[in-house]
């Protein structure tokens, strides 16, 4: 058992693209949330082959495709103060905020490095003492607790030199934001796997229960999404709503307990702003009080201006899961991955980026 | 982004450990899966292993998928 190739069987998915044809009678629209999902769908062609029956549409489930730009701007303003370092995930790079990129500041001289973990940004600190490291803290449930646990080993070790700037957010409440907003008519929502595997899959539950909405936990190799839309069918034909986990081997239903209790104490929920969605209540994490001298709110006086949206980018609708990148006039004519308008055609797991790379699937 | 891939763990040192993620080794954090022991395919996102993989529940799986697929056949 690899936990990889046995999950991209072609023999299997037949058999289960065989199910969901025979099993699905009744029209039904189903949002992936995750842009990991959304990876995976297109790759492997799945819109294409799923019965007429079924419509896919993509959510908000990108952390950097949601960051308002006026957060994205501090990031940017933060990384122009010269004794700082900027440690972040790579895909935020290219991310246009209102007036510039991290690139952009970079190639001015800025000090902004890729890193791959919170490990590596602690070893930066170590190493230059005397200059600031702020790490860029965008995630969902799956990221906020290792940039937890590097807080507490910054702590542990004496670290005085790390920040983070915690621009966290939270999966549950925005999708209650998304479904109450009544935009978008959803049938069955498909559950991020690895925030899951964080969180545990009751958090889920108000969404069957007050929405009457099917909910799947599924994984991220191609058999995972179509065994998730097999089940999905299932209880839809049956009249129900619940949740279930179709990614059984990386998720349990309580989560992981270790890892929430990093992330409660370290961060407590805060309002968050995301693109295109607006402000949603509790839907973000800050650094708690106890651990401020790690914030890199706190530390920093921050004044980015006011943000500005580029003129024609409807990423924020694609998010939302009412346009799609095909209804966008700037799509792959002015806005295009080497020369991004908005973060959804940067980010590896933007809808906008998926799109165009997985052409074949336009018609999707 | 939260991307995570099984890996295998190699050896253990105290809160880290060496694992196996495709061709290579890498050092990754145990912090948030503190049970985890050699031997075990863990999911690992940037650079910490956030779970352990279930090989029992993975087989499971399969074995469910394998019965779809000879219903299919049988159904043609």
């Amino acid at each position: 058992m690899k936990f990889i190739t046995e999950f991209r069987s072609s023999e299997l998915a037949e058999g289960l693209i065989s199910q969901i044809h025979r099993k699905s009678k009744t029209s039904a629209r189903f949002m992936e949330f995750c842009g990991g999902h959304t990876v995976t769908i297109f790759r492997y062609g799945i819109r294409r082959i799923l019965p007429s029956t079924i419509d896919m549409v993509s959510g908000p489930g990108c952390p950097i495709c949601v960051t308002a730009n006026a957060d994205l701007d501090k990031a940017i303003a933060l990384a122009q103060i010269p004794e700082v370092i900027i440690a972040t995930f790579g895909d935020m790079l290219k991310i246009p905020g209102s007036h510039s990129s991290l690139q952009e500041v970079k190639a001015n001289g800025a000090d902004v490095r890729m890193v791959y973990s919170t490990m590596d940004a602690l070893k930066i600190a170590e190493d230059n003492p005397g200059k600031s490291v702020v790490f860029l803290g965008i995630g969902f449930e799956t990221t906020a607790p290792t940039i937890a646990a590097s807080i507490l080993q910054a702590e542990e070790n004496g670290i005085k030199n790390y920040y983070v700037l915690s621009l966290h957010k939270l999966c549950p409440p925005v999708i209650r934001a998304v479904l109450d907003s009544g935009e978008v008519k959803l049938h069955g929502l498909i559950c991020p796997g690895h925030v899951s595997a964080i969180i545990g899959s009751h958090p889920w539950e108000f969404i069957a229960q007050d929405y009457g909405i099917p909910c799947v936990v599924s994984g991220f190799e191609p058999l995972d999404i179509l065994q998730c839309v097999n089940m999905l069918v299932a209880q839809i034909e049956n009249g129900e709503s619940k949740v279930e986990i179709a990614y059984r081997r990386g998720v349990r239903p309580e989560g992981n307990q270790q890892a929430l209790k990093l992330m409660e104490e370290v961060f407590e929920t805060c309002p968050a702003e995301w693109r295109g969605i607006g402000e949603v209540p509790d839907s973000g994490l800050k650094v708690r009080k106890e651990y401020q001298p790690f914030d890199a709110e706190v530390a920093f006086d921050i004044d980015p201006g006011s943000p500005y949206e580029p003129e024609g980018c409807i990423c924020g609708d694609i998010l939302r899961g009412v346009k799609t990148p095909l209804d966008c006039r700037l799509f792959g004519k002015v806005c295009t991955p080497e020369s991004p308008v908005g973060p959804c055609m940067v980010s590896s797991e933007g809808s906008c980026s998926a799109y165009y790379l997985y052409g074949g699937d336009f018609e999707g | 982004m939260c991307l995570a891939i099984p890996a295998l763990i190699k050896h253990i040192e105290d809160r880290e450990a060496e694992a196996a993620i495709g061709g290579i080794t890498r050092r990754i954090s145990l912090r948030l899966t503190p049970e985890a022991k050699t031997g075990d395919y863990v999911l690992v996102h940037t650079g910490y292993a956030i779970n352990i993989l279930d090989q029992e529940e993975a087989e499971e799986t399969l074995r469910l998928l394998r019965e779809i697929a000879e219903l299919a056949e049988e159904e043609g």
